[in-house]
């Protein structure tokens, strides 16, 4: 074995405590995480159709569960998750085709899904309450 | 080198897993389907939010808001199925719990897809 010293700064691999995740990796894992909620997300949906189905009461405390402030977050959640992992779909339909792989478009092409995502969630809630007003 | 595949492995393209590209196809599929029909769900809610119990059954009494509602919950839920079935598949490595694992997937799919076919059986027919 050789015993030789570097005589320079070897680089090192990538390290965790120093790795800066690109941000197509972070969508792509919040793709699959808000895929994962919006699986659990569907027992929202089937509660609500069901206590319409089956009653005014059961609607009535459905109704109640998720106006209280905690429902709202999970519905603005549930909103956000939905929006997001359409437009993470859209992106990787684009993917699909080839287009837009380049390094530098495709990080603008998952930020814009970020920003598009809170976009459409909020635009939604705000016409939401817009809509009970009148 | 030589490709030792025979002819009609080659004809078929099904691969080793012998499936194809089966699941891909109809993830982006149920994906396509997916994007008008959960737009028209998330514009129902919003034209409805706030909306007493007689105009939410009046609206959900309609055949064409029936027929979206059941397209959606199919679409979505087999959307669902075939994504939790990767998850599945990417982190559980004991043969045993992941086979559990996915059968419980598809049956959590089937009994939500039977509740809500319920629910909007009852809610166009009344009752």
């Amino acid at each position: 074995m050789s015993k030789a010293a570097a005589t320079r700064a070897r680089p090192l691999s990538p390290h965790l405590s120093i790795y800066r995740p690109p941000i197509t990796m972070t969508m792509s894992i919040v793709h699959r995480i808000t895929g994962i909620a919006l699986y659990v997300g569907t027992l929202l949906l089937v509660c609500w159709l069901l206590a319409a189905a089956v009653s005014e009461e059961w609607f009535n405390l459905v109704n109640w569960a998720f106006g209280t402030w905690l429902g709202r977050l999970v519905l603005f959640g549930y909103t956000w998750a939905l929006m997001h992992h359409m437009l993470g779909g859209i992106r990787h339909f684009i993917w699909d085709t080839g287009a837009m792989l380049e390094k530098h478009t495709a990080s603008k092409v998952a930020w814009a899904t970020l920003a598009g995502s809170v976009v459409l969630t909020v635009l939604v809630w705000v016409v939401g309450y817009m809509a009970r007003s009148f | 080198m030589a490709d030792m595949r025979t002819p009609l492995a080659k004809v078929r393209g099904l691969g080793s897993a012998h499936e194809g590209t089966d699941h891909f196809w109809r993830q982006r599929l149920t994906a396509v389907a997916n994007i008008p029909l959960f737009l028209f769900f998330v514009g129902f809610l919003v034209s409805l939010n706030g909306a007493d119990y007689a105009t939410v059954r009046q609206a959900l009494a309609n055949p064409f808001v029936t027929l979206m509602f059941g397209l959606m919950i199919f679409s979505g839920l087999y959307h669902m199925r075939l994504g939790m079935q990767i998850v599945i598949e990417d982190y559980i490595h004991g043969e045993g719990l992941k086979l559990a694992l996915i059968m419980l997937n598809t049956f959590f799919c089937i009994a939500a897809g039977a509740a809500s076919a319920y629910a909007l059986i009852r809610l166009a027919f009344g009752g």
